[in-house]
């Protein structure tokens, strides 16, 4: 137990430099860190949002609103598809949504057509692909079902889940924050985590809208008291109106904000606060030809399936570009031009969750948490001091160690340093001190059998060695399992425990041995003091 | 001349006390067990859903007035707390009926209406969770427990004996009832982070029990003749000094945290001072007399022997 072969040792003080190394980048500042050469570890371990302060929000989609939009592409695809097929457009009457399928009717004599293209039009891209949409006939004479199928609707989430986390990045990059952290979780969840962030109420409002922006048309046809009845005319729907009321519009936009390239904050002919737009070369001719061929007649500005406004044509608009006004102050005008130019959300997310820390609270914590460790480390020296002497001064000197060590590979490893985390911490050098408690002890128990000095050192570690590999060996299962199954703060607790116990075990039992053993052979002594 | 916590060759008949001892466990877990009905715990935002606020306030509000005012928002019955000092207050307010984003809505009514009504307030700490969330959390809560506790017991099967799995998880499932019933005594909050308490202290008192086990397993090699009544209490006195250092230790670094420590973790370092007590007591007056009453036998350790022989791992 007490040899060392040459190798060992140098594996041992390897392992240990290497540690100091990633460890030393937390202990630079900013400027010295770019000082650094290429190559040297630069990485520093964060601080966890409850310690440095910030938002943590998690935002969940439902797959039903998925589903729906998809439902709702999929009415499109069939609008486009049967105006355009071979031979005349195939009419397309009754069309619903309804309990997650599209049906529709047309004329019995180009029923098969319409299947056969929609059946095309829908096929799975790749080979072995699974069918995203199912297309069949309905039950009555000329009606025809799509159905999506659950891997179309799986594969429809994936997407949208992917979009959305690059909407929301370019709506937190628009305010200006700082290292936001961005991740999908699960099937349907993102988790945002802003740091240094006073008021999240801004960013909750950004995120919680979808930004769908719609250009439709005013149906002035439609008859008032249908309406009150909330009957609207077929092809036609009615939505709210932002100032009270409510209005009818054509179900087909003429345009979407999907063809916007642009929008500021700019000022109305009154001087209000207004947002402009701009679209795209595409988006800029439909617009020029929707406008000119409904000149005099009303359009509404949709947001939200809210109609903003609803101006008249007055004359065809043929730059691309218009304005939005309503009752905006330059606050919420900001807010929509940053959602406009972000682009729309592909479903709606909702704040399930949110934490947040103010920035002095955090520096509260960390000033509180640091006195108190340190005090820990003193309490926990000075006990193994006294008790065990120069054993007692190896063990505290592995302890220091260890946690260098822990912060080093912490920081390699990209992980961030939480409250719960520092918790683990002081349960590791627990668990280091316990494994030094059990080396010793059994040294001590040896001696007062009689054995000689070198016996029982040797006895003491080979036995208690045993133990300790029992007992840490359990505690990193459970450890594991807080990891796999804990959310937040048991999760972060669960990493600085694996690694505390495996640094600990290393920085307890090997290094302690080591340098117990060099002393040991130099200085040969007849008694141990412990 | 070094310190001793424990003196030298103790030998204190722990086997011979442990009628007493059961009697006071069952009494303890029994009494943890009743108060936990009776009182229930108080669990935090995380279990419960709905929200937590810290507060600042410039000057320490009257509560009844800011009682009022919290309530006339309109969003339930609030419960207020000083968090600290009289300054400083922990509005909570219960999971809001409606969609999952309800709750959100209550945190904007609620900052706005303190802003207006206690100018240059801060919001220094804000929590909400929804009730699909907060259901969640409970599930995998209970997950990683139980199955750290499974695992606990397979291992020790499968290291040691069938005795030593069930005496370890008795005395752990004594130390989780008492930590909980403590809790339930304390109302102390119980959120994600006593839970990750919780599960320390089963993983402390889990490595308690393993060194005196060990040492059980050991002596039971060494002296073959010795009736095991004896094995035992020469074990539990061998491991002594150490069970009492090692507990001293930590117990000074908690305490210095519970003290010291920012007020955030105040819960989180209780459970583990409390569970350090409990654990270090169920190891040497409950789970190593248990294996008598479990009927263990000398011929106990030749089957561990062959089953370690494989799993040793040498140091």
């Amino acid at each position: 137990m007490l040899d060392f072969p040459k190798w060992k040792i140098w594996s041992i003080w390897l392992t240990i430099a290497l540690c100091f190394l990633l460890a030393v980048p937390n202990a630079l500042t900013p400027s010295q860190l770019a000082a650094l050469p290429d190559g040297f570890p630069k990485g520093q371990l964060p601080l966890g949002l409850d310690l440095r302060g910030g938002s943590h929000l998690m935002l969940e989609a439902t797959a039903n609103d998925v589903e729906k939009a998809k439902l709702d592409a999929l009415e499109d695809t069939v609008r486009a598809e049967m105006r355009a097929a071979e031979g005349g457009a195939i009419a397309v009457n009754d069309l619903s949504i309804n309990r997650g399928q599209l049906t529709f009717s047309t004329d019995a004599a180009k029923l098969d057509q319409a299947i056969g293209i929609l059946n095309k039009v829908t096929a799975p891209l790749g080979v072995g692909a699974a069918r995203e949409v199912d297309v069949s006939r309905g039950s009555l004479p000329g009606q025809i079902v799509l159905r999506p199928t659950t891997a179309g609707i799986n594969a429809a989430v994936d997407g949208a889940m992917a979009q959305a986390v690059e909407v929301i990045r370019k709506r937190i990059d628009e305010l200006g924050t700082r290292e936001p952290t961005i991740v999908r979780q699960g099937r349907t969840r993102i988790v945002v985590q802003v740091p240094g962030l006073q008021d999240p109420e801004a960013l909750k409002a950004l995120l919680g809208k979808t930004a769908r922006l719609e250009f439709k048309l005013v149906d002035t046809a439609a008859d008032p008291e249908e309406v009150a009845q909330g009957r609207a005319p077929p092809g036609s729907q009615i939505l709210p109106v932002q100032e009270g009321g409510q209005a009818v519009v054509k179900r087909r936009a003429i345009i979407t904000g999907d063809q916007l390239i642009d929008s500021q904050v700019s000022t109305d002919q009154n001087g209000a606060p207004a947002v402009s737009f701009r679209f795209d070369s595409t988006g800029g001719r439909r617009f020029a030809q929707a406008t000119a061929e409904n000149v005099g007649k009303p359009f509404a500005i949709i947001l939200d399936g809210m109609i903003i406004s609803a101006p008249n044509i007055n004359e065809p608009i043929l730059g691309g570009s218009g304005i939005i006004s309503g009752n905006y102050t330059v606050q919420s005008a900001n807010e929509l031009a940053i959602l406009l130019r972000s682009g729309k959300l592909p479903v709606e997310l909702k704040v399930v969750e949110e934490r947040t820390v103010g920035p002095d609270l955090g520096a509260d914590s960390i000033r509180a948490g640091t006195i108190a460790s340190i005090v820990s480390v003193l309490a926990v020296s000075g006990l193994m001091i006294l008790t065990y002497g120069r054993f007692g001064v190896y063990s505290v000197i592995a302890l220091v160690i260890n946690v260098i060590m822990i912060l080093g590979i912490m920081s390699a490893a990209g992980f961030t340093l939480t409250l719960p985390g520092i918790a683990g911490m002081v349960l590791t050098i627990g668990a280091a001190v316990d494994a030094n408690v059990l080396i010793n002890e059994r040294i001590r128990e040896e001696q007062r059998k009689g054995r000689g000095v070198f016996a029982s050192v040797e006895i003491g570690f080979r036995d208690a060695t045993r133990t300790i590999w029992d007992a840490n060996s359990l505690n990193i299962i459970v450890a594991i399992i807080m990891f796999l199954f804990g959310s937040g703060p048991i999760k972060g607790f669960a990493v600085v425990l694996s690694i505390g116990i495996a640094t600990s075990v290393f920085t307890a039992v090997t290094l302690v041995r080591l340098m117990a053993s060099r002393w040991l052979m130099a200085a040969r002594p007849a008694a141990l003091n412990i | 001349m070094p310190l001793k916590l424990v003196p030298d060759n103790t030998n204190i008949g722990f086997v011979k006390l442990r009628f007493i001892a059961f009697a006071f466990t069952i009494a303890l877990t029994l009494g943890a067990g009743v108060l936990l009905g009776l009182r229930g715990l108080n669990l935090g935002v995380d279990f419960l859903g709905g929200l937590t606020m810290q507060v600042e306030f410039q000057q320490p509000p009257e509560l009844d007035t800011l009682r009022e005012r919290v309530n006339q928002i309109g969003v339930g019955e609030s419960a207020l707390q000083e968090f600290g000092n009289p300054s400083t207050i922990l509005v909570r307010l219960p999971l809001p009926e409606g969609d999952q984003a309800a709750v959100q809505r209550v945190v904007a009514q609620v900052r706005a209406g303190l802003e207006k009504d206690y100018p240059g307030v801060n919001f220094a700490r804000v929590e909400s969770v929804s009730g699909k969330v907060s259901d969640e959390l409970i599930t995998d809560g209970l997950w990683a427990v139980g199955l750290s506790m499974l695992f606990v017991a397979v291992f020790t099967w499968f290291r040691f004996e069938w005795y030593f799995g069930v005496s370890t998880v008795v005395a752990l499932v004594h130390d989780v009832v008492v930590t909980l019933g403590f809790f339930a005594l304390t109302q102390l909050e119980f959120d994600l982070n006593i839970v990750a308490a919780v599960l320390t202290i089963i993983g402390y008192s889990l490595n308690d029990k393993v060194v005196i086990d060990d040492r059980i397993r050991e002596n039971l090699r060494k002296y073959r003749q010795m009736d095991i009544k004896q094995i035992i209490d020469l074990s539990v006195n061998e491991t002594l000094p150490r069970t009492v250092m090692t507990s001293v230790t930590l117990l000074s670094a908690l305490v210095a945290l519970l003290i010291l420590g920012p007020e955030v973790i105040f819960g989180f370092t209780a459970a583990m001072v409390l569970g350090i007590v409990v654990g270090t007591y169920s190891s040497i007056f409950v789970s190593s007399s248990l294996l008598i009453s479990l009927g263990v036998k000398q011929r106990a350790a030749d089957v561990s022997d062959k089953r370690a022989a494989g799993a040793e791992r040498i140091g």
